[in-house]
């Protein structure tokens, strides 16, 4: 086994960085409590990771948490087979070289039954390679707690939940009846079967998140930054046409534009914005003077109002 | 176990093609405050979900998209004004759009050039008052609303009271609705008046009141000079401004430990968030219950060896020696020591509809320690007349306070010295769900009734005898004449060969 030499490899190269604001320090310091307070509390923990810039800060902060330790938790993916490539060649990068355990994990049903974005519609593709996906690789794997990279500020029911999140053997989220949550006391008792989802991002805001991966120096996935991309336009939305899979529909084309991605997901259900922000400080500029809110690109928010409490409830993360 | 070097080691694989490296660019200007946090309370329909939704609205966190969806489901629900109904920016959840009320607190984030603000939309509704001490908790300051029309309501009282027995020091009075009063001066100085007489009998001096319209943004962001030119003091975002936030804790040393990092056989950490003072390398600390004494050798965080942190920092904390701590365990100041022992006097906010009950064992957890403890409710908050009365029980929403007796020691600073460590929850092991918040007041220095700490009668058992004789009603009735602690089996071999040899 290695041995740290005191003094000289505790040392870490990246403390010629200068220190971080009072704000974003103090967000850290909450993320890295709630981490260490899971990992020590409940038996089997997993960390989601959907590979976007909220999984990037989370699996950073999960690296500070644990120092000089390694992360002692696996990362679950739940793949549905429509992630932008980049998100995959970016994800088995990290994982090598980050040493992680990943798990990734397909709906077998929806995988056998040919699902796909197309045919079944966002709705019924969400809910079996996404809802019913997470619940069946929480049960394989009898995770008693799963960190998600949930903010408040993203959507009105998120901005209720609690920090640790309590769901019922089959993964249900009761929103009138949480616990009670004060200080930073947080109850982990639960009985088998059951579960908290953990959310040490609970109070970052968009702009906190991209101040920090400035900050700290956090590789994110390329498609954050303007290129120019192939694209089609389909119900208003630009999706990106790089994968052979996508069918053009009559009236449809391709063309080329500027664009960069303010979430990642399925590409076919990920609307891209025109932008030409290239760097960090291009992107949160943009942001600093946006008009419309991040969620607005996703297909699945936009069904009806309360649509995203409904999936919670159902055991969508 | 793997490398524990590993950490290091992987920041120098260069990067690989599919990674976007961000090129270090110079720091932008840091904000130098932290955020504040605050509440807004109050009673049913005054206002408080207008208010912050009139906030938002007004630093324009509120983005296109939503107000496009606000200005769709406020149809048929606009009022008189035509403006939107700012509340929907909060109430979130469909059973609140469907009642029009808000069930549980919302968490808003929102900023201005001078500072950021996280902000809780609690409920007014009585039965939802443990959402109102949940957002209180972490709160520096608390927004009260009340309607200009009906004035203090019992509510009001009682959420104010929470807010203080909470540690929160600062208040803002935000007599809402006054468009609907025709701007009536005199009875916005008439309700000032009265709070400010309830809030110093709170013992608050702290209290800003301030003549506000949250529906059509009067005194919020800008000002309402238009409406009430008799006004002449800040508005809502300018008190918010310039309030404090907690100051870092002055009491000494407080390291409540999480975890235990040992990554590899020559290195030993503790890992944990700071509670209070600070600390550097060589200090002398004691590591509680245990009471052994070490120096600290370093501070360990992922970016660097630091040489001092200080309150709210999570660090891991290297000993000079081999000493035995775990988790739940309070690394602590030499020379400024919290209180141990295994009786404490506590106010506590009763929080589930099973109140709680006398003699009934609960969980307590406080920081990282949980622990088993009984809980005697000795008197009840009257919130009418401000006097505490005897009680035997604590029905939900009571404000009481409480004799906590442990089985084993227990550590605590007074609520009033430090926030963090004078703080629990309790838990209910049959639901375990979260009954009570509490804080810690004092220490009992000695037991009540005839039963002095010599006649108790002290008996060491293996952990899962003692477990099963203190369950019992007989024990549980006269637990004051005999102290039971826990030991290994092994110990109790030990402890009985001793009496026999
Ligand atoms: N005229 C007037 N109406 C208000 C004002 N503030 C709130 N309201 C209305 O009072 C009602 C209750 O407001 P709401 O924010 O839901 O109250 P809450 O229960 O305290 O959150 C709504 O119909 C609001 O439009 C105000 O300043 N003036
Ligand atoms: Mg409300």
């Amino acid at each position: 086994m290695p041995h740290i030499h005191p003094e000289t490899e505790l040392h870490n190269p990246q403390s010629a960085k200068p220190p971080l604001d009072p704000h974003l320090k103090a967000l850290e310091n909450e993320a890295i409590h709630i981490f260490r307070e899971v990992a020590a509390e409940f038996e089997r923990p997993v960390m989601l990771y959907s590979i976007g810039k909220d999984s990037s800060v989370l699996l950073h902060l999960a690296r500070k948490a644990f120092y000089p330790g390694r992360v002692p938790f696996p990362l679950l993916h739940v793949n549905t087979g429509w992630k932008f490539a980049e998100m995959i060649a970016f994800r088995n990068e990290i994982v090598e070289r980050y040493d992680l355990d990943l798990i990734e994990h397909v709906n077998p049903r929806g995988a056998a039954e040919n699902v796909t974005p197309f045919t079944h519609g966002s709705a019924l593709y969400t809910d079996i390679m996404k809802t019913e996906a997470l619940r069946q690789a929480l049960d394989a794997g009898q995770f008693d707690a799963a960190f998600g990279g949930a903010r408040r500020d993203e959507e009105a029911s998120r901005a209720k939940e609690r920090i640790y999140s309590f769901r019922t053997p089959d993964h249900r989220w009761d929103p009138r009846n949480q616990r009670p949550e004060l200080w930073n006391v947080y109850n982990g008792m639960i009985r088998k079967g059951e579960s908290v989802r953990a959310f040490p991002l609970s109070n970052w805001t968009e702009v906190d998140i991209w101040r920090y991966i400035q900050a700290e120096d956090i590789p994110i996935v390329p498609l954050y930054f303007a290129e120019k991309r192939p694209i089609v336009e389909r119900d208003g939305m630009m999706i990106l046409a790089e994968d052979p899979r996508l069918e053009l529909l009559p009236g449809e084309t391709k063309r080329e534009e500027v664009i960069r991605f303010r979430t990642l997901g399925c590409f076919p259900l990920t609307g891209a914005i025109r932008s030409n922000a290239t760097t960090l400080d291009d992107i949160i500029s943009e942001l600093e003077t946006a008009t419309v809110s991040e969620r607005q690109g996703r297909a699945i928010d936009r069904d009806q109002s309360g649509s995203m409490e409904k999936k919670k409830r159902e055991g969508y993360f | 176990m793997t490398a524990p070097a590993t950490a290091n080691a992987v920041e120098h694989v260069a990067a690989g093609e599919v990674l976007a490296f961000p090129a270090q660019e110079p720091a932008r200007a840091t904000r130098d405050s932290r955020p504040l946090r605050l509440i807004t309370c109050g009673s049913v329909d005054d206002g408080k979900s207008t208010l912050i939704g009139r906030l938002l609205w007004d630093t324009k966190a509120v983005k296109e998209d939503q107000a496009a969806t606000l200005q769709r489901d406020s149809k048929g629900k606009q009022n008189d004004l035509g403006l939107p109904d700012f509340a929907l920016l909060l109430d979130g959840l469909q059973a609140e759009r469907e009642q029009g009320i808000t069930i549980d607190v919302a968490y808003r984030y929102f900023s201005t050039d001078k500072r950021s603000f996280i902000v809780a939309d609690t409920p007014g509704h009585e039965q939802y008052t443990r959402n109102m001490a949940t957002g209180a908790s972490t709160a520096d300051l608390a927004v009260l609303l009340v309607d200009a029309r009906v004035g203090l309501l019992e509510q009001t009282r009682r959420h104010a009271t929470i807010a203080t027995l909470m540690g929160i020091k600062q208040f803002v009075l935000a007599v809402n609705k006054i468009d609907l009063t025709d701007y009536d001066r005199a009875r916005f100085e008439q309700i000032s008046h009265e709070f400010r007489e309830l809030a110093l009998s709170l013992g608050v001096r702290q209290v800003t009141a301030i003549p506000v319209s949250a529906l059509k943004g009067e005194n919020v962001v800008y000002d309402g000079r238009a409406s009430m030119p008799w006004y002449d003091g800040p508005t809502l975002i300018e008190v918010l401004e310039l309030a404090t936030t907690r100051s870092a804790q002055t009491v000494g040393f407080r390291l409540p430990v999480q975890r235990v990092s040992r990554p590899g056989e020559s290195f030993r950490g503790y890992q944990g968030t700071v509670a209070g003072g600070s600390v550097k390398p060589g200090d002398s600390v004691v590591i509680l219950p245990s009471g052994m004494v070490a120096n600290v050798t370093k501070i360990v965080t992922f970016d660097l060896v630091r040489n001092a942190a200080v309150a709210g920092d999570a660090i891991t904390l290297v000993l000079d020696r081999q000493v035995d701590v775990s988790r739940g365990d309070m690394i602590v100041a030499i020379d400024s020591q919290p209180l141990t022992g295994l009786s404490f006097d506590a106010q506590l906010v009763a929080l589930q509809a099973e109140g709680i009950q006398p003699g009934k064992r609960y969980w307590l957890k406080s920081g990282s320690r949980r622990q088993r403890v009984q809980v005697q409710p000795a008197s009840q908050l009257d919130l009418q007349t401000g006097k505490w009365n005897h009680a035997e029980q604590l029905p939900m929403n009571a404000i009481g306070k409480v004799h906590l007796a442990f089985d084993e020691q227990a550590i605590f600073d007074s609520y009033e010295q430090n926030r963090t460590t004078g703080a629990f929850i309790l838990i209910d092991p049959d639901t375990n769900n979260t009954v009570a918040g509490g804080m810690i007041t004092a220490k009992r220095s000695a037991l009540g009734g005839i039963h002095t700490e010599d006649a108790r009668v002290i008996l060491s058992l293996p952990a899962d005898l003692a477990d099963q004789l203190m369950a019992t009603e007989l024990f549980a009735g006269r637990r004051e004449e005999a102290e039971v602690r826990r030991v290994s089996a092994g110990r109790a071999v030990e402890i009985i060969d001793d009496i026999d040899g």
